[in-house]
């Protein structure tokens, strides 16, 4: 026997943690998301598809701009001292995950204006024609967009891994002690990014290419969600435990139905088929795989805050 | 701090002028009860420990915080939070293991502070000076002949989860 009981009653606190609720998954989906756009829209500018009229790569950063916006707004929502925001600008905490993506976060808004200065709205060049002239300069140099192109995945890959460590530098919480959450979230975001393309593509040659690549992501998340699981049920009594919270716990139902079932495996499947020409291209799947990648969130932060080292004590 | 659990009796003495002495909001305590029974009929222990804020050395509060508002206090080492600067982001608040830390109606993240404001004119905490068992001790740990030092070499004693690597500073005694 080991009975604990405790006279503390902080709000939010106990009897299980609940402090994050629905701003903090939707942040690190949105956040997913622009990772992954920025990543695909990289690619494209990297292996010169902007000469393509149609090519994604001029509208992927409008649409990065607005989620990563939402997403900031989101996050801002959470803040429970709103007004003191900018205390977040006016120091760099080297150990702080949170201090890095505040300022990878700003540092992300350069490089997709620069993303959208290569085909500019008609809005910015007529209140400032020089914009004009900064296009003509970016479009005529193939090694400068080469370049954008490296630099927006670098920035995207940093957001999208930022939003795993963002947990994962939280060792008291077992579930978020994994050292492989980076990477779920990463190629969840890249998963869920491939889809939106796929579906919003003008260009047929990219609406294929992103079926094809989000079949890959979504074969490599289901590798990286069996790593994380087991990586935990190997580890100590508590992350088994955590890992538990998902398999047969609390948590399975959505984590096993909406993340693995309607997420991945079932979309997958589809759109195995529709690359295989079995059947036509539906907007289904993809949209099962955006949602999929937001319950992702859902789940790995409300049983992530379930999870604790007085479990087993 | 020492602490020990063979006087403690749960009166809740430590919780109510903790929360007299910090003006606690209604609802909310930087300190608490916490009762453990263990073992097997007919060899049952228990323990009842007063709990709080351990002011690990190595706080996870703090290596998170991105605005710098969890900070140590230059003597002794005490984790604080400077509410002027704390976002309330909470993040501190997942970092914690013993979930000593809650945010305070009024939006910034609050906590045990050792009752830093006695502690600078040489008083002792709320907490410690109201305890009628006299059963909780509070000095410098790193002093080898402090009171606390000498409690803790020569009586049994343990930490609130040292496995978490926080290297918690509340010992106590059994």
């Amino acid at each position: 026997m080991n009975e604990i009981t405790t006279t503390r009653h902080n709000p939010f606190i106990d009897p299980t943690l609940q402090v994050w609720n629905w701003e903090i998954p939707v942040y690190l989906f949105l956040g997913g998301m622009v990772a992954g756009m920025m990543i695909i829209s990289g690619y494209f500018l990297f292996k010169g598809r902007h000469k393509e009229e149609n090519c994604s790569c001029y509208y992927l950063p409008y649409i990065s701009f607005v989620l990563l916006s939402v997403g900031m707004l989101a996050l801002f929502l959470d803040l429970e001292h709103k007004l003191y925001v900018w205390r977040l600008y006016t120091t760099f905490q080297i150990t702080s995950a949170m201090s890095w993506g505040s300022w990878i976060l700003v540092l992300v808004y350069p490089i997709l204006f620069v993303n959208i200065l290569l085909r500019p709205p008609k809005m910015l060049t007529d209140k400032f024609p020089i914009v004009i002239e900064w296009q003509k300069v970016l479009l005529e140099k193939t090694s400068w967009i080469k370049n954008i192109g490296v630099l927006t995945m670098f920035f995207g890959a940093g957001i999208g891994l930022y939003t795993g460590v963002l947990l994962s530098s939280l060792g008291a919480r077992p579930l978020w002690s994994s050292s492989i959450l980076w990477m779920l979230f990463l190629i969840s975001g890249l998963s869920g990014a491939a889809a939106f393309v796929h579906v919003i593509a003008k260009d047929a040659y990219e609406r294929v290419l992103l079926a094809k690549a989000d079949n890959a992501f979504l074969i490599i998340e289901l590798f990286v969600i069996a790593l994380f699981i087991i990586g935990l049920k190997t580890a100590t009594e508590v992350q088994a435990s955590a890992a538990d919270l998902l398999l047969v716990g609390k948590f399975a139902s959505s984590f096993w139905v909406f993340v693995i079932g309607l997420g991945i495996i079932i979309p997958l499947f589809i759109q195995l088929l529709a690359v295989n020409h079995k059947i036509n291209h539906t907007p289904l799947a993809p949209l099962m795989v955006i949602i999929g990648g937001l319950i992702l969130r859902f789940v790995i932060v409300s049983a992530g805050q379930y999870s604790h080292w007085f479990a087993l004590n | 701090m020492v602490i020990d659990t063979t006087k403690c009796v749960g009166c809740q003495d430590c919780v109510i002028a903790c929360q007299a002495e910090n003006n606690v909001p209604q609802g909310f305590c930087r300190d608490w009860i916490t009762t453990e029974a263990k073992g097997k009929f007919p060899t049952i222990e228990m323990e009842i420990r007063s709990e709080r804020c351990n002011h690990c050395t190595d706080a996870p509060c703090i290596s998170c915080c991105p605005t710098g508002a969890s900070h140590y206090h230059d003597v002794g080492g005490v984790v604080l939070v400077n509410h002027d600067e704390c976002i309330g982001c909470k993040a501190c608040i997942a970092s914690c293991p013993y979930d000593a830390r809650y945010v305070h109606p009024e939006g910034y993240v609050d906590k045990c502070t050792f009752c830093i404001h006695r502690v600078e004119k040489g008083q002792d905490p709320a907490c410690v000076s109201v305890c009628p068992t006299h059963c909780m001790h509070f000095g410098d740990l790193d002093d080898p002949n402090s009171k606390v030092s000498k409690l803790l070499q020569s009586r049994r004693n343990h930490s609130l989860l040292p496995e978490a690597g926080t290297k918690p500073n509340i010992f106590y005694l059994t």
